[in-house]
């Protein structure tokens, strides 16, 4: 499948005041693109999602872009802590967020959650101790 | 409702898109929590908030939101006062609290957001 763009954010783990600056380039690169409005507001909101994660949970991490003709393909990998339940992680009022976040509106538990709904097809991987991978695609 | 509209009946005053206030809106979102305006807002939507942060305006870009009041007369930074600006969202500030405000658009006929729909295929 002929890829049409690939780019690759890495995510420093606790940097609040940065936070959603590469969710930021994302968006706008697609919007040159030319994707339309509401598939572009899925990518972005899952996008803004996955990258808040990374800072607020991860030890770091990178968040990469794939295009194709057919799909826009976002990869969250980190390099730890790893989630050990992953169930109870999906469970929409469930989180383990600081207060630091909490203070900046965020880890009210709907982050996984809420990039399932978005993404057409949604997958995470996780092993506590090595890291989590989540991979979402969005149907062009 | 366009946006000159929300701020009269909100009682604001505009801190950035003096320009941008026949701008329509559809409907309403009041919370301070980011996570929940991300996991409910659709487009053309007024985000109502007393938080004061940058994340308020990151969030409300993914989200294409196109206004958002600050409630009790908050005033944000330059700093968020200009992200907003060039990514084109009117900010407002009025001295109504959260719930007051959002009481007033209500009766004045702006309607909530609804949780959003799964993509297809899930």
């Amino acid at each position: 499948m002929a890829v049409l763009l690939e780019k690759n954010f890495p995510v420093e783990a606790g940097a609040y005041t940065t936070a959603g600056e590469a969710s930021t380039t994302i968006k706008r690169t697609l919007k040159q693109l030319g994707i339309s409005a509401e598939t572009l507001r899925r990518v972005s909101v899952a996008c803004y999602e996955v990258e808040l994660n990374l800072v607020i949970h991860s030890l770091g991490g990178t968040l990469t872009l794939l295009v194709t003709p057919e799909k826009v393909t976002l990869i969250s990998k980190d390099v730890g802590p790893g989630i050990p339940d992953i169930d109870k992680a999906m469970t929409e009022g469930y989180s383990t967020a600081s207060d630091e976040a909490r203070t900046l509106g965020f880890g009210a538990g709907m982050g996984l959650p809420n990039m399932k709904r978005n993404a057409t097809e949604f997958d995470i991987q996780s092993e506590v101790g090595v890291g989590t991978t989540i991979t979402m695609s969005f149907a062009l | 409702m366009t946006i000159r509209e929300v701020m009269n009946i909100v009682e604001g005053k505009v801190l950035v898109g003096e320009d941008r206030l026949d701008t329509r809106v559809d409907t309403a979102c009041g919370s301070d929590l980011m996570s929940d305006v991300l996991a409910f807002v659709k487009e053309k939507t007024v985000l109502i908030t007393g938080l004061i942060n940058p994340h308020v305006v990151r969030t409300s870009e993914m989200l294409d939101i196109t206004c958002i009041v600050f409630s009790r007369g908050k005033m944000p930074s330059e700093e968020i006062l200009e992200m907003a600006d060039e990514i084109g969202i009117t900010v407002l500030s009025s001295p109504m609290t959260t719930y007051t405000a959002c009481g007033e658009l209500y009766v004045h006929g702006l309607p909530g957001t609804k949780k959003k729909p799964a993509a297809e295929g899930v």
